[in-house]
C-alpha cells in the first residue's frame, strides 16, 4: 500500500488549472501475486461515468481527460477485490493498476487474464490447456503436450511417453516443475518425464532456447509445469477427479485439498493413484504393458505481496511393464519378430506387472522465498533436492533371480537466487545465479556392468534477460553463461579401450587395470555460452509478429560419453565416445499471430542449425556367442530441422467453434546429405467443438488426428544371417509404418451439486473406430500395433 | 530488512549445502563388475561309438558386448562317416574366478530353457534329444549326433530362454537367444 500512498502523493502535488480537456490516463491492470495482465477488468470514471475495459494484453486507456482534474478510478474484476484510485491529469499519464485477487466462488476462479509468458516476451510459446490437462489426468505428461501443435512424442509402449519439441527430444528438452529442473535421467529415450500431470496448475513450452533461465542447453525446448495458483482468501476447498478407462481395465483418481487464509497462508495436499492392467491392441492384448503409479505432494506457505516463503515435498512412483514381446536376446530375435504381424507373446489379461518393466521413484523437496521491494522488484531463492531411483527389471535367464539389471540413483541439490525488476511496467527484466551439485550411483549388486558410471558433477550459470516495450515493438535480449564440470569413474573393457584406441589417447585416465576390465577417472570441463534476442511488433490489437533468434550450446551427456556395450531393451550394440564436444544449436523461429474472437490463428516457422548435434546410427554388426548384434555408435554431425507450426481457431457461431493444428518438420544431416532419424511425420488435428453454456455447460468436441506417413528417414538397414534360414537377411528397421486417422470424442457435462460443490461427467472415445495402426514413433512399433478404441469415463467434483 | 538477512542466510545455507554434498572424495573407487549374467565359453564333447573324442569350443573373453570375436576351436578326432557320437554341452562364464558352469543354473530350470540344432543344407547330420524337463520336453544339453555319408557344412547350436514348450522347432520357439554358435563340421573318410 506504501507504494500507491507515495504514487498518490506524487501524482496530487502537481496540480494545473488549465481546463484542457486531450489528455489520457493508460496503463496496465495487473495481478499483484504473479504479475500477470488482467483481460475484461472494468474500469470507470465515476465523475464522468464511462466505462471500460482492459484489453488482451491488459491495458486501458481513458481519452479526453481534463488537465489538473481529480478523477476517481473504480477497478473491477471477477476475480479480485474492486479498488478506487485516485488520479489528477498532470499530461498524459502512465498508470499501472495491481490487483488483489480473491476467491469468489467457492471452486470457481476463473482467470481470464493473457497468461504470462514465462520464457520472456518473444519466445515462441504454446500452452496446454487445463480442459488437456484434466482430459489426460489418466495418461501422462506427455500425452497432454502431445495436444500442442510442434509438440510430439517418442514412446516405447503407451506408457513411457517422451516429449518432443519440433523435432528434439531427451537431454535437449529442459523440464522445469515448480521452478526445479527435473533430473530424471533423461538422457535415456526409454525414459518418460518422472512427473504428475495431475499436479500441474499450467503446463507451458517454450519452442527453442529463448528461456534462458531455465538452462542454455534446451537446444529442442523447455517444458514449464507450474503448480495450481492459490488464492488468498479464507477457503477450504478440494477437487476429486476419477477417470475410468476401459483399454487397459483401470483408472486413475487425483485429489487435492487446500486450505487458505485471508492472511496469504495457505496449504494444498494433492495425491494420484494410478492402476491398469495390460492394455490391448485392436487384435490382441499387449501383454505386460500394466501400470502402477502412486504419486503425492504437499505444500504449505504464506503468499502476501511483499514476501512470501513456500515448502513442498512430492514423490513419484511409477511401475511400468514393458512389452513382454518387445525383449529380445539377439538380432535374430529382432528379426524374427520384424517379420511376424503379431507380437510373439501374448498372453491372458493380468494386472500383473513383470519384467521387463521399470521402477521409478523421484521425490523432490523444496524451499522457495521471494521478497518484492517496490522501487526494484522480486528477489527469489530457492533450494530444492531431488532423488531419483530407476530400477530396470530384465528378464535374466536365471528366473529366480529377481534384482534389476539397472539400479541407478541421482542425488542433486540446487540452489537459484534469481531477480525480476518490476519497477517499470514496460521494461522486463531478469537476472539470476545457479549452483547445482549432482551424484550418479549405479548400484552394482545388479551384477550387470554399469550402464551409466559412478559420477559428481557440478554445474554453475548466470543469466541476464532483458526486454523493452515501446509500443507497438517490444525487443528482447539475453545471454547467459554455464560451467559444468564431470568426474566420473568408468569401468571400460579392456578390449573395448584398447579397440577405441583410448589407450593411445588417454592413458592418463587410467586409474587401475583390473585384466579385463579398466578402471578410469574421465573429467570433463565445458564453459558455454548462450544468448537470445528478440522482437515483437503489434500490427494493431489483432496481429502481432514475433521474431526470436537463440544460440544454445548442450554438453553431452553421460550415454553418449560412456555407452560401451549392449543395450538389452533394444538388442542392440551402442557405443559412445568420451572425445565427444558439445554441441551448438543456431535457431531462428518466427510466429505471426492473429487474436480475435471469430478467428485467432498462429503461423510459426522455424529454422535451428545445430553444428556438432549428436546422434546415434548403426555401422556395421558384431559377433558375439548369442549370435550377431547390430552396432550403433554415436557420432557428431552438422543438422538442420526446418519446420512451420500452425494453430487455427475460428469461431463459426455462438455454439460452434473448430479448431485446426498442423506441424511440419523435417531434419536433415548436412553433412552427409541425409535425413535424420525419428523426426516426427506431418499431422495435422482438426476438431469441431459444440458447446451450450445453458444446458449444464455441455461441450460436445470431435477430433480427427491425422499422422502422415514419415518419407524422410536414413536407411539404417543392416543384413543378419539366419541359422534356420540358412542366409543372410536384410532387416529392415527403417521404414516407418503407414499413415494413419483416428477419431476420438469427448462430452462433458457440469451439474451443481449443491451451493458449493459441482459435479463435471465427462465421456471420451479414443481411436474410435479401433484402428490398427502403427506409430513411426512408437519405439515397439517392431513389435505390436498401437493402442485400440478407449472409453473413458470421468467424474470432477469440486467442493 | 530482515528479509535481506533471511535471505543472505538461505543463500550462504544453499551454496554451503551445494558445495558440500560435491566432496564426496573418490578415495573408495567403486567395485569392478564381473558379468553375472553372460556365458563366454560354450564346450561340446563328443563320444564316438569306438571312442573317439573330438570337442568343439567357442570362447568369447570379452562377453557379448565386448568388440572381440568368438574364437572357434575343434580339437581331437575328426568326425567319423555313419558313426553315433554320445554329446555333452557345457556353458561356461570364465569372467568370474573360478569360472561358473552356467550348465547347471540351464539344467536346473530345465523348463525355461531348451538348445536347438540347426544343420546346414549338405551336411549330413541328424541329432536326438537325450535330456528332458519335467513335462517330457526336450531340454538338450545332452544329445546323440549321428552323421551320415562325407560332407560338410554348419552345425548351429542355439539355446533359448523361455521358449514355447513343447514346439516343433526353432520357427515356432520364441523366447530369446542365449547362445548361438556356429561351428563349421566336416565328416571325412
Amino acid at each position: 500500500m506504501k507504494f500507491f500512498i507515495i504514487l498518490c502523493a506524487i501524482m496530487c502535488s502537481s496540480i494545473c488549472i488549465a481546463q484542457d480537456c486531450t489528455y489520457t490516463v493508460t496503463g496496465y491492470v495487473i495481478d499483484l501475486h504473479n504479475q500477470e495482465a488482467l483481460t475484461d477488468a472494468t474500469l470507470s470514471i465515476e465523475e464522468l461515468g464511462n466505462t471500460i475495459k482492459t484489453n488482451t494484453k491488459g491495458k486501458y486507456t481513458f481519452d479526453n481527460l481534463c488537465n489538473g482534474a481529480t478523477y476517481t478510478i473504480r477497478v473491477s474484476h471477477p476475480s479480485c477485490n474492486t479498488q478506487t484510485i485516485n488520479v489528477t491529469i498532470d499530461g498524459n499519464i502512465e498508470r499501472t493498476i495491481n490487483m488483489e485477487h480473491h476467491l469468489e466462488e467457492l471452486g470457481e476462479v476463473s482467470i481470464t487474464g493473457e497468461a504470462r509468458k514465462n520464457g520472456g516476451k518473444t519466445a515462441i510459446e504454446s500452452q496446454v490447456s487445463n480442459e488437456a490437462i484434466q482430459a489426460n489426468s489418466a495418461g501422462s505428461l506427455g500425452d497432454a503436450l502431445n495436444q500442442l501443435s510442434g509438440v510430439s512424442s517418442l514412446n516405447t509402449g503407451n506408457t513411457v511417453v517422451k516429449p518432443i519439441i519440433q523435432g528434439l527430444h531427451s537431454s535437449r528438452v529442459v523440464l522445469i516443475t515448480e521452478g526445479t529442473r527435473l533430473q530424471d535421467q533423461e538422457w535415456g529415450v526409454e525414459h518418460a518425464p518422472n512427473v504428475d500431470l495431475n499436479n500441474a496448475g499450467s503446463i507451458s513450452v517454450i519452442k527453442g532456447a529463448a528461456g534462458l533461465q531455465y538452462g542454455g542447453d534446451a537446444v529442442g525446448g523447455t517444458i514449464i509445469v507450474t503448480p495450481k495458483r492459490i488464492p488468498i482468501s479464507d477457503s477450504l476447498y478440494g477437487e476429486t477427479l476419477l477417470t475410468g478407462v476401459s483399454n487397459g481395465r483401470g483408472g486413475s483418481i487425483t485429489s487435492t485439498l487446500t486450505k487458505s487464509y485471508n492472511s496469504g497462508w495457505y496449504a494444498s495436499v494433492q495425491g494420484t493413484l494410478k492402476r491398469f492392467g495390460d492394455f490391448e491392441a485392436p487384435d490382441y492384448i499387449l501383454s505386460n504393458t500394466g501400470a502402477d503409479e502412486r504419486d503425492a505432494a504437499i505444500r504449505i506457505g504464506v503468499n502476501k505481496y511483499s514476501y512470501g516463503v513456500e515448502a513442498s515435498y512430492s514423490i513419484y512412483n511409477n511401475k511400468l511393464g514393458i512389452l513382454r514381446a518387445s525383449h529380445v536376446g539377439s538380432a535374430a530375435d529382432l528379426a524374427n519378430a520384424i517379420n511376424n504381424d503379431i507380437p510373439l507373446v501374448i498372453e491372458d489379461f493380468t494386472y500383473d506387472i513383470n519384467p521387463p518393466r521399470q521402477e521409478v521413484k523421484h521425490q523432490i523437496a523444496r524451499l522457495n522465498a521471494y521478497k518484492r521491494f517496490n522501487d526494484i522488484g522480486k528477489f527469489s531463492f530457492q533450494y530444492d533436492f531431488q532423488q531419483n531411483n530407476r530400477l530396470e527389471f530384465d528378464i535374466r535367464r536365471d528366473s529366480d533371480d529377481v534384482r534389476p539389471a539397472i539400479d541407478l540413483e541421482l542425488r542433486t541439490h540446487s540452489a537459484t537466487l534469481d531477480f525480476e525488476y518490476t519497477a517499470d511496467n514496460t521494461i522486463d527484466a531478469k537476472a539470476g545465479i545457479i549452483g547445482r551439485s549432482q551424484t550418479n550411483f549405479p548400484d552394482p549388486a545388479t551384477g550387470i556392468r554399469r550402464l551409466i558410471p559412478d559420477y559428481d558433477r557440478f554445474d554453475f550459470g548466470a543469466y541476464v534477460l532483458a526486454s523493452k516495450t515501446i509500443e507497438p515493438w517490444t525487443i528482447e535480449a539475453g545471454v547467459r553463461y554455464d560451467y559444468n564440470f564431470i568426474d566420473a569413474q568408468k569401468f571400460y573393457r579392456t578390449s573395448f579401450w584398447e579397440a577405441r584406441g583410448y589407450d593411445v589417447l588417454f592413458p592418463e585416465l587410467v586409474v587401475e587395470d583390473l585384466g579385463t576390465q579398466i578402471l578410469t577417472n574421465p573429467e570433463f570441463t565445458f564453459h558455454n555460452v548462450s544468448a537470445t534476442a528478440g522482437v515483437n511488433y503489434d500490427f494493431n490489437d489483432f496481429y502481432s509478429l514475433t521474431a526470436n533468434y537463440a544460440l544454445s550450446n548442450r554438453a553431452p551427456n553421460p550415454s553418449e560419453l560412456f555407452s560401451d556395450g549392449l543395450h538389452q531393451s533394444a538388442a542392440r550394440i551402442e557405443l559412445g565416445d568420451i572425445r565427444f564436444d558439445r554441441e551448438t544449436s543456431n535457431k531462428v523461429s518466427v510466429a505471426l499471430s492473429r487474436k480475435h474472437k471469430n478467428w485467432s490463428f498462429t503461423v510459426a516457422p522455424f529454422a535451428n542449425f545445430i553444428s556438432d548435434f549428436i546422434l546415434i546410427e548403426p555401422t556395421g554388426s558384431q559377433q558375439s556367442l548369442r549370435g550377431n548384434f547390430p552396432v550403433w555408435e554415436y557420432r557428431q554431425t552438422d543438422a538442420r530441422l526446418l519446420g512451420i507450426d500452425i494453430d487455427n481457431q475460428f469461431s463459426v457461431s455462438e455454439h460452434f467453434s473448430i479448431n485446426n493444428q498442423l506441424s511440419i518438420v523435417k531434419g536433415q544431416d548436412t553433412t552427409l546429405d541425409l535425413p535424420l532419424i525419428n523426426i516426427p511425420p506431418v499431422n495435422t488435428t482438426n476438431r469441431v467443438t459444440y458447446s451450450n453454456e445453458k444446458w449444464h455447460n455441455l461441450k460436445v468436441s470431435v477430433e480427427s488426428y491425422y499422422a502422415f506417413r514419415q518419407n524422410e528417414f536414413p536407411d539404417t538397414n543392416f543384413e543378419v544371417f539366419l541359422v534356420l534360414e540358412d542366409e543372410t537377411q536384410l532387416i529392415d528397421v527403417s521404414t516407418p509404418p503407414d499413415a494413419y486417422h483416428l477419431i476420438n470424442l469427448r462430452g462433458q457435462l457440469d451439474f451443481a451439486v449443491s451451493n458449493t460443490s459441482t459435479l463435471q461427467v465427462a465421456l471420451a472415445v479414443n481411436n474410435l473406430f479401433d484402428t490398427s495402426y502403427r506409430n513411426y514413433l512408437n519405439r515397439q512399433r517392431f513389435f505390436a500395433d498401437d493402442l485400440g478404441r478407449n472409453v473413458s469415463l470421468q467424474l470432477k467434483i469440486n467442493y | 530488512m530482515k528479509t535481506i538477512k533471511f535471505f543472505t542466510i538461505a543463500l550462504t545455507a544453499g551454496i554451503i549445502t551445494v558445495s558440500c554434498s560435491s566432496d564426496d572424495d573418490n578415495s573408495t573407487p567403486p567395485p569392478v563388475i564381473n558379468e553375472e549374467e553372460v556365458i563366454t565359453t560354450v564346450i561340446v564333447e563328443l563320444l564316438g561309438g569306438v571312442g573317439q573324442e573330438i570337442t568343439l569350443r567357442s570362447v568369447d573373453d570379452d562377453g557379448p558386448d565386448g568388440p572381440n570375436p568368438p574364437v572357434i576351436t575343434m580339437e581331437g578326432d575328426d568326425f567319423d562317416p555313419n558313426e553315433v557320437y554320445l554329446a555333452d554341452i557345457t556353458f561356461l562364464n570364465e569372467t568370474e574366478d573360478p569360472a561358473e558352469d552356467i550348465t547347471e543354473e540351464v539344467e536346473e530350470e530345465d523348463d525355461e530353457h531348451q538348445v536347438f540344432f540347426t544343420v546346414s543344407d549338405g551336411l549330413n547330420i541328424t541329432t536326438e534329444y537325450d535330456n528332458f524337463d519335467g513335462n517330457d520336453n526336450p531340454l538338450g544339453t545332452q544329445f546323440t549326433l549321428n552323421t551320415g555319408e562325407v560332407s560338410t557344412g554348419n552345425f548351429t547350436i542355439t539355446l533359448r530362454h523361455e521358449p514355447t514348450k513343447p514346439n516343433t522347432g526353432l520357427a515356432d520357439a520364441g523366447g530369446e537367444t542365449d547362445i548361438e554358435v556356429t561351428f563349421p563340421i566336416e565328416i571325412l573318410e
